[in-house]
């Protein structure tokens, strides 16, 4: 083998050897957090999984949010209009964050029902929906007058 | 009547601009392809030209908005009476329309800067880059005029008021964050159309790389500082202190710099060694491509967030078009003539060439996984596969070890020697850096906060590497020479560049490991009269007021805080309510530091006089963005190298005879 033939040689191995590190790594980061989303009717169907990171959203029903008195947590329910899902959260809730608005939230299902949420994400503008709330509200043919397919 | 008829010019003039872009893309091409002088020589007044009536369309719709003008229907959505002056005119690019129009007015202008700086060029070399960057102007005026006018009326039901700017982008982070990224954006179209008009040419020479390498590390330096700013403006304009979240439109724009960072640095070797140079015209080529995938990410409207205005699908039909016959053209282009370029030169390992090789693969690597997360949700949507998103973790766990291999390779980058350098050489040189860096990097932990952290001195011994390293490669340059004072007389703005741009990653490097494992966040309830301890410093509530500002009334929290006898100082909060949109807004109070920020939010009103309340402790967070302006402070310094500016006849004397640069 001519020394110009094992430098190439050498220098693919390497390209190999990273490309599949780089391959294994993305795989393993993908398969381990990709947050796939629920409404609440697939969740109350039971389709959603227990104790695994999921994001899930609808509307916050109105009358719903009750603080408790002297901490940060809060509880309350979105719903599609067919189900309803109850949710707690402890901190801030965001800015936009309104009874009978579309918000989001990402978080872990408990054995009872009740999604445990690390995040609850709202838009800055009251007209928005999550997209993944309007596109399953559409589908259910209960999107509210004035919400645009997808916004 | 003449203020009424502002619009119209501003149209007129964009039409103007696109006649011009088409000549300056069929014309000057046309004339290199058949050997035309003067078809040639039609593309610099064209540049200018252009550029002028963009500056037209520009103003006039900056006077459009100064003037109240409602009739407009872009100012009536992004404007109102009540804006202060400069939020009005900078609402120009507060929404889609006027965003894309500011990016038609760069573009012309890097035309416009080519033409004019590039005299030495030869003649068809130039008419091909200008003739390459009129094509891809054309593209996108003509995606304004036909697709997101902002100078459509709103005829003849005019609005008496308008819908005011949203009011998160009221803020002087917004002022300049987008101009500075969509001059990186924009500029990265230079290096791109010299690399399209190489491969027509045929020749990729050590001059081709002294023209292009400027225009890129402009551009990478302004990209630099716009991600910088898109960060800080999140950090303290969102109200909850995080300073990147792995968002598509942040990764959007993380993309062409990872791609640019590399070429800037497979532009080095193509210079200096004439090798790499089919990957440099690739790697221009994706980098320009990945701008445009960004400027479609954000503008098309696949993706929810604040940057995402439009949601008009032949927008997004149309960038995605554009887009594609960007890539497909050039690729194709490419594919045609990378063979004609080819060129090889071999050289050993290790060796700066071997390393330099090592940081554009991991880099591309990195900008694969970034485009993999960010576009895989995207994809699957697209096809009905489901709705997934994907998190932090993933980008958290693939970009961690890849920058720690990048920058173990970077500490070795500098001191290598091109061709070939003995192992053992490098090993006597960077023995003493090595371990200090471990040494110190494993105690710092145990120093700064008692405690061992493998995360924290895993970055920290990376930063201390790449300092100690090029301290060690300065150190040794100055040595060399007959007193310190002449070896540092003899380094070149193009080794300083590369000092600082080194030395800003390890700075930022240190501000992200820092705030990323120390930081301290409390949410509480604090009403007045309380007060609540956050890493030593203690919060107290005075009182709590109400403040009117010219287009909001805020609740304003007034907080004393005290820290180890120091004397106390106040912070004040606010939660604002914008008066046109009915839309509650949380204005940080910030006590910033280079070495700590306090960070206090407002949360939400409970009632009885309590406010919950967000109070964060972040240290070294300064690093983050200081490290970003050293980084570009070095990408601008090297342009300022001799060796740019350079006339033809000396360009052709063999470069780095006396020189010690990068």
């Amino acid at each position: 083998m001519t020394p110009k033939r094992r430098q190439r040689l050498l220098a693919l191995l390497g390209l190999v050897v990273l490309a599949a590190l780089a391959v294994g790594l993305t795989g393993y980061a993908l398969r381990s957090n990709i947050n796939l989303f629920f409404t609440p009717s697939q969740i109350a169907d039971g389709e959603a999984p227990v104790g695994r990171q999921i994001r899930a959203g609808g509307m916050v029903e109105k009358g719903s949010v009750v603080r408790d008195a002297d901490s940060l947590d809060v509880r309350f329910t979105v719903t599609d209009f067919d189900s309803t899902l109850e949710i707690t959260y402890s901190g801030i809730l965001p800015d936009l964050f309104r009874e009978g608005q579309g918000v989001v939230v990402v978080g872990k299902l408990a054995d009872d029902g009740v999604l445990h949420a690390d995040q609850v994400l709202a838009k800055h503008d009251e007209k928005y929906m999550p997209p993944e709330v309007g596109d399953a509200l559409e589908a259910a043919g209960k999107l509210p007058a004035g919400y645009g397919s997808g916004q | 009547m003449l203020p009424r008829l502002i619009p119209e010019l501003g149209h007129f003039a964009l039409i103007l601009a696109l006649g011009m872009a088409l000549i300056q893309a069929v014309v000057p091409l046309a004339g290199a392809a058949t050997r035309r002088p003067l078809w040639m020589a039609y593309a610099r007044p064209m540049a200018l030209g252009q550029f002028v009536f963009l500056l037209i369309a520009f103003f006039t719709l900056m006077a459009s908005f100064l003037l109240d003008d409602f009739s407009v229907a872009y100012v009536a959505d992004n404007a109102n009476s009540m804006l202060p002056w400069y939020y009005k005119a900078t609402a120009v690019w507060g929404s889609h329309e006027g965003s894309v129009l500011l990016w038609c007015l760069m573009l012309g202008g890097w035309s416009f800067a080519v033409s004019r700086f590039s005299r030495r060029l030869p003649r068809d070399m130039l008419a091909r880059v200008l003739g390459v960057m009129g094509a891809v102007s054309s593209g996108f005026l003509l995606f304004v005029l036909l697709t997101s006018n902002p100078f459509a009326r709103l005829l003849p039901d005019v609005p008496g008021e308008g819908a005011d700017l949203n009011p998160l982008l009221q803020d002087v982070g917004l002022i300049i964050h987008p101009p500075m990224l969509y001059m990186g954006y924009v500029g990265f179209s230079v290096v791109f159309a010299f690399a399209i008009a190489a491969l027509l040419e045929g020749r990729i020479d050590a001059a081709w790389t002294r023209w292009a390498r400027p225009w890129t590390n402009v551009a990478w330096a302004f990209l630099t500082v716009g991600i910088a700013l898109g960060s800080w403006w999140a950090y303290y304009e969102l109200g909850w202190g995080g300073w990147w979240f792995w968002d598509p439109v942040e990764n959007a724009s993380l993309l062409p710099w990872l791609a640019g960072t590399a070429l800037m640095h497979s532009l080095a070797v193509t210079e200096k060694r004439g090798s790499f140079k089919n990957w440099t015209a690739l790697l221009a080529i994706f980098t320009f491509s990945l701008s445009l995938l960004g400027t479609f990410l954000v503008r098309s409207g696949v993706l929810t967030s604040v940057h995402a205005f439009a949601n008009d699908p032949a927008r997004g039909t149309f960038i995605l078009v554009l887009l594609g016959l960007t890539v497909g053209v050039s690729l194709l282009i490419f594919a045609l003539r990378a063979p004609r370029v080819a060129h090889a030169t071999a050289f050993g390992w290790p060796s700066r060439d071997a390393l330099l090789l090592i940081n554009n693969i991991l880099l591309v690597i990195m900008t694969v996984t970034v485009l993999l997360g960010t576009v895989y949700p995207l994809i699957l949507d697209a096809l009905n596969l489901g709705k997934i998103s994907v998190g932090p973790p993933y980008f958290n766990t693939l970009f961690v070890p890849l920058t720690a291999l990048l920058c173990l390779f970077m500490g070795l980058g500098p001191l290598a020697r091109w061709k070939r350098m003995p192992g053992r050489e490098l090993w006597r040189r960077l023995a003493v850096a090595g371990l200090g860096a471990l040494v110190l990097g494993a105690l710092a932990p145990l120093i700064y906060h008692g405690r061992w952290d493998p995360w924290v001195s895993l970055g920290l011994v990376l930063a201390l590497w790449l300092v100690l390293s090029l301290a060690r490669d300065l150190l040794d340059k100055l040595r060399q020479a007959r007193s310190p004072a002449t070896g540092l007389r003899r380094l070149t703005p193009a080794y300083w560049g590369m000092l600082l741009g080194h030395l800003g990653l390890a700075v930022t490097l240190v501000g992200v490991t820092v705030v990323s494992n120390y930081n301290v966040e409390r949410n509480v309830r604090l009403a007045v009269g309380e007060q609540v301890e956050v890493a030593g410093y203690t919060f107290a509530m005075r009182s709590l007021g109400k403040r009117r500002g010219p287009n909001f009334v805020a609740d304003v929290a007034t907080i004393a805080v005290s820290h180890a006898g120091d004397a106390p100082f106040i912070m004040r909060p606010e939660k604002r309510v914008y008066l046109a949109r009915r839309m509650p807004m949380t204005d940080v109070a910030l006590s910033p530091g280079l070495w700590r920020d306090l960070y206090v939010a407002m949360g939400e009103d409970l009632g009885d006089g309590a406010w919950a309340l967000r109070i964060q402790y972040k240290p070294f967070v300064r690093w983050l963005w200081l490290g970003a302006l050293l980084m570009a402070a070095g990408g601008v310094l090297a342009v300022a190298d001799r060796r740019y500016r350079r006339g033809k006849a000396r360009a052709s004397r063999p470069a780095g005879v006396e020189e010690v640069n990068a």
